[in-house]
């Protein structure tokens, strides 16, 4: 019972994801396109947490530590990239 | 159902409603900034409340099948939400930054302090 409320909940929350996938393929500017793939890391480690809670798999939740934490490295990497080089 | 059951409803409908307005204030919004703001604060705030319901539901199930696994999963999602926690407003900053570095103004603005900053510091 309470498996299927959460996997219908990260539905949902995978189609706000897909909203901000728009975003990203409309965006006039560059730094709009950064924006929206935040967003999206931010969206894609809920709905990972939620899918561990629909599946009983601990497994998945980790996983959604480590991509936490490596989208914060690359979204650092692309901010210094674009306020002029990787220096 | 009991009452736990309801608690987990509350908290999965105010994580989803907030995730949805984030998405939905990319597109809403006119520039660069506001757009971070609303976008950053309100999935910030729905991933708070979706791991509350995912600890919610692993202690409860702790508390009826006493299985050890549930303890785990519970931990582990607080950890999780440290991390983003910890990670989200930085990168927020750090966007914020470079995009005003990198020559990007913000629309129908009247005051731009950090502007104002930088020309004070160049003169």
């Amino acid at each position: 019972m309470m498996e299927q409320v959460f996997f219908y909940a990260t539905l949902i929350v995978m189609v706000a994801g897909f909203i901000s996938v728009l975003r990203i393929m409309l965006g006039p500017s560059v730094p709009d396109r950064v924006v929206g793939v935040d967003t999206l890391n931010t969206l894609v480690v809920a709905a990972m947490i939620l899918l561990g809670a629909a599946y009983d798999r601990t497994i998945y939740i980790d996983i959604a530590i480590v991509y936490a934490l490596l989208s914060y490295i690359g979204t650092l990497a692309v901010a210094r990239y674009l306020q002029g080089g990787l220096s | 159902m009991s009452w736990v059951d309801y608690l987990i409803y509350a908290f999965l409908a105010i994580s989803l409603t907030f995730n949805a307005l984030g998405s939905i204030a990319l597109h809403r919004f006119p520039d660069v900034y506001t757009r971070l703001h609303g976008a950053t604060k309100c999935t910030t705030f729905g991933t708070i409340f979706a791991v509350l319901a995912v600890v919610t539901h692993a202690l409860y199930q702790l508390h009826v099948t006493g299985d050890s696994k549930y303890l785990q999963m519970a931990l582990h999602s607080v950890v999780a939400l440290i991390a983003l926690l910890l990670t989200n407003p930085v990168g927020a900053h750090a966007i914020a930054k470079a995009a005003h570095l990198s020559g990007y103004k913000p629309a129908k603005a009247v005051v731009d302090a950090y502007e104002e900053k930088l020309g004070g510091g160049r003169e």
